[in-house]
């Protein structure tokens, strides 16, 4: 770089401690929370609370991965809960009510996501309706939507059918299976197949955004969509897949749950909009990234989850449980947009 | 010599071990225009935010009449006398209220000013400020619907409306054509009347020409020289910026090699005449013309962004009518498009991830990056540009403007073409940057063909083999590089019988 007169001050920036604070605060954070309540409370400390957690964690990551790959285009999924319930109606409906197998339930769940995420993507790359607002309507569509088929009533073998006659399909046990399988891993019936979808989701998750261009690509569009689209990529395409992904997501989000409850209750899910949207905002901070991402979205809802976890245990109520998870929210935010927002520093 | 308005004394700055201001004394004068040059980098901006508010200063003091002033915010230094125009003309304007509601923008932002509008009161006002100024405009028409001079215009006249002792103007005239600026340096002659001090930040030589009282030139953070003495050496504050001495550009013309980019009775926009130009192989041709006189649509067009009108065009003798940008990349036509913030730079990003963005298909396999090979272009780029920076992965953000623009134009060299489009690539950058990507294009012109469109004549000469110029959507001249006959060119770019061809004269 010869002799330029022009400085951009060529020393390496110190590591100061905010820089570490910002990048291995959350984890640590995260490391206190555990060696506290294994000392607070006996028995947090095992291998099934450990399950537990994941297990309660589980559903909530799956659907925070996909508002995940909304926000790294810099859009935004509110539909994401009711997708997941109406997953949940769809797959009751067709074991229960048009009595088919577990393999036409999942498949019309996951079509069903991709259609809710493309007509999302449509509303907002081709309607230009603003992604909060194209997608809220999305929610409330789906909320209604879910409860025409069935009158607004739960679905379970043996209810009355609004034409009159009784249903008379089951859930299949392979569908449940989902659900309540647990795999041997050192010891029996340990890991459930819940958390193992989580795993496997989070990791492909993780390689599409980080190791692929298309990723790369996502990234852009979300940094400067412009900029993105001069340099040729097809902003709108890759933006509707965004939401198709998100809204498989959730669906496989619903699925398990349906697996899990074992009926199609229309009561069910009511926490899961707020629970992984708190995941993968929360995911901005672990790393001081303060960008969307996997690993983030991941560790943002096992923190979440640990916490809860550890509260039960406890013996706090379970009406702050809530409360706590707003207050970890706000904070992870301070610490993303606060922190990561001051070290930008110098821009001239 | 008339009074001092500022005074500022041992001012400092730094951004954690970035000292980006070293102890700053600067007496800036009532009814003078003082020219403050520095290449990206020297610290321009951070002082100038240091002046205005945006920042706080580490050490030193800013006196106005003798009174120390401590501002905190741009409202504070505002409310002491301290009026900044940006260079972003959108930050100094609401595009969507009519000139009368921005130019009383701040008197209906105050708290003391009532509930309710009172509409008749506002374009009364506003319709007397702007006379004050001399700003002939309708003040109830929205400022999007104005040229970018008049918004301009508007945003300083909203900030005469405080009747500032110190007018602070960054770059004004960055994206307006040399006619449109003739008018606001019309106005600012006019408020250096009126005895208000104005610091004026600008690369352009002719507006520096035009304005300047004093030269102060600034280099690594601090004052290296201040010019008085008139005519005022424009070159010896060039070099004592640069901190070493810029010879003339020297350019070895050359002919038109074989036809790449030909365009056959191209109307660019509806009822304007039909235009046809070749581009050959090896040469740098530049398109130049008024801000409006369609070189952005035009480049706009051969990059698959917008259709013509009619016409046609073809690329080494096949039809070209490329769908997208996509298209055109995978045609072998690139375009670095002109203000690299809006257009150009992915923010937040590495400097790897924003050269090889439109490339990264050559980078993976099944889609899988492979980011070695990223990195060894990127580093390349670096080198050859001699781009400032620690490693590839900073953070685009850290580096200077000047910097950032060798980084979008390095990130279309990174990658043979067989047309390379650069709307406005020079935009912004001190003359040593200017130089070094202007060397860089004309150096790699082998083998493809090369657009440059910009406006200001001085970067036209210094680049391009044959200049044509547009007028209203029309190509009403052309010239090879060699013995110009500017007056011609500017009474072209001017669409003839304008008087400012007597004004400018340009100068390398």
């Amino acid at each position: 770089m010869q002799d330029t007169p022009i400085t951009n001050q060529a020393v390496k920036p110190k590591k100061t401690f905010t820089d570490m604070a910002i990048r291995y605060g959350f984890l640590l954070l995260m490391a206190g929370l555990l060696v506290f309540f294994s000392v607070a409370s006996e028995g947090f400390l095992s291998p099934y609370s450990a399950v537990f957690i994941f297990q309660s964690v589980a559903i909530t990551g799956i659907l925070a991965l996909g508002v995940t790959f909304t926000l790294v285009v810099d859009g935004f999924d509110l539909s994401i809960g009711s997708t997941a319930t109406s997953a949940l109606m769809l797959s009751a409906y067709v074991m229960v009510v048009l009595e088919m197998g577990a393999v036409a339930a999942v498949v019309a769940c996951l079509v069903m996501g991709a259609l809710i995420g493309l007509v999302n993507g449509i509303l907002i790359v081709k309607m230009k309706v603003p992604d909060l607002l194209a997608t809220l309507g999305m929610m409330f569509l789906l909320i209604g939507l879910q409860r025409i088929p069935t009158e607004g009533r739960s679905i379970a073998t043996g209810m009355k059918l609004p034409g009159g006659e009784t249903a008379n399909g089951t859930f299949s046990p392979e569908f449940l299976w989902l659900g309540r399988h647990r795999f041997d891993f050192f010891i029996d019936n340990l890991i459930p197949v819940s958390v193992v979808i989580l795993i496997v989701v989070a990791v492909l998750v993780w390689v599409f955004l980080e190791l692929t261009r298309h990723g790369r690509l996502m990234y852009a569009i979300g940094s400067n969509q412009r900029a993105a689209s001069l340099a040729g990529t097809n902003v709108n395409r890759y933006k509707i897949v965004a939401y198709m992904m998100s809204g498989m997501l959730a669906s496989i989000g619903g699925i398990l749950l349906a697996a899990r409850l074992g009926r199609g209750d229309i009561a069910s899910g009511n926490n899961l909009l707020l629970d992984s949207v708190a995941a993968a905002l929360i995911g901005f901070a672990v790393l001081g990234v303060a960008k969307p991402n996997a690993f983030g979205t991941a560790i943002g809802a096992l923190f979440v989850g640990i916490l809860l976890q550890g509260l039960t245990m406890m013996n706090a109520p379970y009406y702050t449980q809530d409360f706590v998870k707003g207050a970890v929210l706000v904070i992870a935010l301070v610490f993303t947009f606060v922190l990561t927002g001051r070290r930008g520093g110098s821009n001239h | 010599m008339s009074a001092v308005a500022v005074q500022i004394s041992g001012l400092t700055k730094a951004f954690g071990t970035n000292h980006v201001l070293r102890g700053i004394d600067l007496e800036l004068f009532k009814g003078e225009v003082t020219v403050l040059m520095g290449a990206n980098g020297a610290g321009k901006s951070t002082l100038v935010k240091v002046i205005c508010g945006v920042h706080a200063a580490d050490q030193g003091e800013i006196r106005l009449h003798g009174r120390v002033i401590k501002s905190s915010s741009p409202s504070d230094a505002i409310a002491s006398g301290i009026v900044t125009v940006h260079q972003n003309i959108n930050d100094g304007v609401i595009p969507d209220l009519d000139v009368a509601s921005n130019l009383m923008l701040d008197e209906l932002a105050k708290p003391s000013g009532g509930f309710f509008l009172k509409r008749n009161k506002i374009h009364a006002d506003a319709e007397k400020l702007a006379q004050s100024i001399g700003l002939n405009v309708d003040v109830t028409i929205p400022v999007q619907e104005l040229a970018l001079a008049d918004r301009q215009l508007v945003a300083i006249a909203r900030a005469m409306a405080h009747e500032p002792e110190l007018l602070i103007l960054d770059e004004p005239t960055s994206s307006l054509s040399s006619i449109e600026a003739d008018r606001l340096f019309e106005l600012l002659d006019r408020l250096r009347d009126k005895g208000v001090a104005i610091l004026y930040i600008s690369h352009r030589t002719s507006d520096i020409q035009r304005m300047a009282d004093r030269i102060v030139a600034m280099r690594d953070g601090e004052i290296v020289g201040t010019f008085t003495e008139k005519p005022l050496d424009y070159n010896a504050a060039v070099n004592s910026m640069l901190g070493q001495s810029m010879a003339d550009a020297h350019l070895d013309i050359k002919q038109q090699g074989a036809p790449v980019l030909q365009v056959e009775n191209l109307q660019i926009r509806e009822n304007a005449p039909k235009i046809s130009f070749t581009v050959g192989e090896d040469e740098v041709v530049a398109i130049t013309g008024l801000v409006g006189a369609g070189k952005s649509k035009l480049a706009a067009i051969l990059y698959g962004l917008e259709k013509p009108v009619s016409g046609s065009m073809t690329l080494k003798g096949a039809p070209f009518a490329p769908k997208s940008a996509r298209h055109a990349i995978d045609t072998g036509v690139f375009m670095c498009a002109k203000d690299r913030g809006t257009n150009g730079v992915l923010q937040d990003h590495n400097l790897t991830k924003n050269i090889t963005a439109p490339f990264l298909a050559r980078y993976s396999t099944f889609s899988f990056l492979n980011k070695r090979a990223e990195d060894a272009k990127t580093r390349k780029t670096i080198n050859d540009l001699s781009i400032v920076c620690q490693t590839e992965h900073d953070d685009i953000g850290t580096l200077s403007g000047g910097n950032q623009q060798k980084i979008m134009v390095g990130r279309w060299l990174s990658e043979p073409s067989t047309l390379l489009i650069l709307d406005e690539p020079f935009q912004g950058v001190d003359i040593k940057a200017r130089r070094d990507i202007g060397e860089k294009i004309r150096e790699t012109a082998k083998g493809r063909a090369t657009i440059v469109m910009a406006s200001e004549m001085d970067e036209v000469m210094e680049i391009a083999d044959r200049i044509i110029v547009l007028s209203d959507a029309d190509i009403v001249g052309e010239h090879m590089n060699q013995d110009l006959n500017l007056k011609k060119i500017i009474s072209e770019v001017a669409g003839m019988g304008t008087k400012s061809d007597t004004q400018k004269q340009a100068n390398g």
